[in-house]
């Protein structure tokens, strides 16, 4: 126990102590304003430390097992690790889309595919777009993810440096998705990546993005994204994220986003890659007429340990939430799902939804799901389920009665249990892999 | 085709099967009656494998092979079939999709290449056209918000797909509306020929006017305790199974 602490105070200090290196690296045009704030960041990272299982938060997910390790950010700038064609196999076949690469958090000019030049959407690295839309840029920026009590995301803002900036102004519906493929270079021990991006969709706009999480090389990482976005006014913004990292890859993801009056977010968290995954999501309903739409399957298999944290913030009245979590845990593996729900004083007429339904493969896999409703209207409509189970022996034998054997049956039934989430995504091409991924997932696992 | 001999058979340490001796051929069709809870579905549970069952003495013999030394999947390859007296629902598997798995395993098991697309909806055209099957409802999930009539008529959908050599047919005329049950059974009898034989399990004397049994047994407290031809059916339509039952009672007794 002692040790661990121990362990984790080093890798607290040390990652501190670089915060000078990263300085130096950082170019002297950087904006004061935002430096000010890494610093800011970095003095409550340094107070909060990191959770341990005492945190309410925390208590199913134990990140001493990570923070054991002693994990080292690149601070240079302008260098792409990778060559192209190390990372042509993670594009979706057959969808045109716009392209940002991420490698170990920083964008990359050369590996990025940006052909959408009509002003209708603007993607790039931090650095570029600060030129064209300071002004955007510094009214969102570290807005929405609170880095004051979230130490992980204290850490990541401490070290923003270069990732994703999308901006789609008013009244621009972008028909090809955004692809942001965030990959972990790991070729060398012990990557910490950062990657911290910022996403404004404007007033009457629509666009669909698609966060691709992959591992090149067999290290250890540590992928600490924070991802902001803001959907203003009658906007409708879709967000699939699929975790496909390596086994030694751990992997803290916060999504924070920001909906205005009749926004619609729609989002599908799609998780089999990964030693560690936690998958924090949440919404602010800050709007009337907000829908808000989390679905999430998770498929795990060996030692695997996913943990989905959602918050959705019915601060004002007349919004929709509607939350789907479906996953099948094989061996060892152990899932979390949180959903939390406020529904504030003033949310009237809130209708708030929420379902995890889980299905165990063997009986040292397991399961925590815990719906926590905090409601202070009255006026609403809240429900939620939580079932974990295991496969159905009836349907397991009517599908035996037919030829299929047994373990095409199990495959059968488990694909179908998870294909309804994947179903619902509207990128056809991206459909089409997840089917196929989460076939050859369940073949290696069940 | 398949012989049962003296089968007693457990659920939960209780004997519910408790010595069925059953001959089957080719080319023949066999009613099986009887009481509510005397072991029907019981009996068609351990022909197709079910786990759960403790068989605990007799043997199947289904051509020359221990049927009771077979996995579920491997009897349905060897052309066994059971159309369910309650079809599971079976979400996010499509009727179309379960087909062509279920065609295909087959035939991989019998060594054949999968089936050609164009040949396969052919087949489902077909078969569907045969028990009247909307097309359209193969494109939904099985049984998935069926009728219970629905269901029914799916089951014998599949059979007449996969082509059994052994049909049981468990109480598949319950549900069923006076119009479907005819659809039913006559496309039963288009199936029916001289390879393949028939176990129709039944409670009503009206499906057997359609499906003309060879044989009607009468089960009863896990065991045959009556056979005869189509007639016995009638009797049992018009006097019940008190009868069967007294002459059960005195038979153990005495
Ligand atoms: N899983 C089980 N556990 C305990 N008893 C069971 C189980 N399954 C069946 N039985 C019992 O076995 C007996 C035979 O049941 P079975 O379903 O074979 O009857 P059946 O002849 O098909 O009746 P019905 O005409 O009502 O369909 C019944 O008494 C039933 O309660
Ligand atoms: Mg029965």
């Amino acid at each position: 126990m002692a040790n661990t602490t121990l362990e984790k105070n080093n890798f607290k200090e040390n990652i501190i102590k670089e915060f000078k290196k990263f300085e130096n690296h950082l170019n002297s045009s950087s904006l004061v304003a935002l430096h000010d704030l890494r610093k800011d960041a970095l003095k409550h990272f340094d107070t909060l430390g990191f959770p341990d299982r005492k945190d309410e938060e925390w208590k199913y997910t134990n990140t001493d097992l990570i923070t054991k390790h002693d994990f080292h950010q690149d601070f240079s700038i302008n260098t792409t690790s990778l060559y192209a064609k190390e990372i042509k196999k993670f594009f979706i076949p057959e969808l045109d889309a716009n392209i940002a690469v991420l490698v170990n958090g920083k964008y990359s000019d050369d590996l990025s595919n940006i052909k959408d030049d009509s002003n209708k959407i603007y993607i790039s690295s931090f650095k570029e777009v600060r030129k064209k839309h300071s002004d955007i840029f510094n009214t969102h920026f570290a807005k929405y993810a609170d880095y004051k009590t979230n130490s992980f995301t204290a850490l990541n803002t401490a070290f923003a440096c270069d990732s994703i900036f999308i901006y789609v102004p008013d009244g621009n519906k972008i028909k090809d998705p955004v692809i942001i493929l965030n990959i972990s270079d790991t070729k060398k021990p012990n990557t910490l990546l950062q990657p911290r991006n910022l996403i404004i969709s404007g007033k009457d706009s629509s666009v669909t993005l698609i966060d691709l999480n992959y591992t090149v090389g067999n290290n250890h990482s540590l992928n600490n994204t924070v991802t902001e976005i803001f959907a203003d006014k009658n906007s409708e913004l879709n967000l699939y994220k699929i975790q496909s990292e390596g086994d030694k890859s751990f992997h803290i993801g916060t999504t924070q986003v920001h909906q205005e009056e009749y926004s619609k977010f729609n989002s599908a968290t799609i998780s089999w890659g990964g030693s560690i995954t936690r998958n924090n999501l949440n919404s602010l309903l800050n709007g009337e007429g907000c829908e808000c739409n989390f679905d999430g399957a998770f498929v795990l298999s060996g030692n695997q340990h996913v943990d989905n944290h959602t918050l959705v913030d019915h601060a004002v009245p007349n919004c929709q939430s509607n939350e789907f979590y479906k996953g099948i845990l094989g061996d060892n593996s152990v899932g979390v799902f949180n959903g939390k729900i406020i529904v504030r004083k003033d949310a009237q007429k809130t209708n708030a939804y929420q379902s995890n339904k889980n299905i165990l493969l063997t009986k040292t896999a397991a399961m925590n799901s815990k719906p926590q409703l905090e409601i202070f209207a009255d006026d609403v409509r809240c429900s939620h389920g939580a079932t974990t189970g295991q496969l159905n022996e009836d349907e397991l034998f009517y599908l035996r009665t037919r030829g299929i054997d047994k373990k095409e049956a199990r495959i059968t039934l488990l694909f179908a249990f998870a294909s309804e989430i994947i179903q619902k995504i509207k990128v056809e091409p991206l459909k089409n892999i997840l089917f196929d991924m989460l076939h050859n997932k369940l073949k290696k696992g069940s | 085709m398949l012989t049962i001999k003296n089968l007693k058979a457990n659920i939960e340490n209780k004997e519910i099967l408790k010595g069925i001796n059953l001959q089957v051929n080719a080319g023949e069709t066999y009613a099986i009656m009887g009481p509510n809870g005397s072991g029907k579905s019981t009996l068609a549970s351990v022909l197709a494998g079910k786990e759960g069952y403790e068989v605990t003495s007799g043997e199947v013999i289904y051509e020359g092979e221990n049927l009771l030394d077979l996995s579920p999947e491997d009897r349905a390859r060897k052309g066994i079939f059971l159309a369910f007296q309650y079809p599971v629902e079976i979400p996010g598997v499509s009727i179309t999709n379960f087909m062509k798995t279920s065609i295909n395993e087959i035939r991989k098991y019998n060594g054949q290449e999968p089936m050609n697309a164009v040949d396969f909806l052919k087949l489902l055209k077909d078969k569907a056209a045969l028990v009247e099957l909307d097309t359209k409802m193969t494109k939904r999930f099985v049984n998935v918000g069926f009728s219970g009539g629905e269901k029914k008529r799916n089951e014998i959908f599949q059979l007449a797909m996969l082509d059994p050599k052994l049909s049981i047919l468990d109480e598949t005329d319950s549900g069923l509306d006076i119009d479907a049950l005819k659809i039913v059974a006559d496309g039963v009898n288009k199936l029916r020929n001289k390879s393949n034989a028939f176990i129709v399990i039944t409670h009503y004397q009206r499906l057997l006017n359609y499906i003309v049994p060879d044989f009607v047994h009468v089960l009863h407290d896990g065991k045959i305790v009556r056979s005869g031809g189509k007639d016995l059916a009638l009797h049992l339509e018009e006097y019940g199974y008190d009868w069967v039952k007294e002459e059960n009672k005195k038979a153990v007794t005495s």
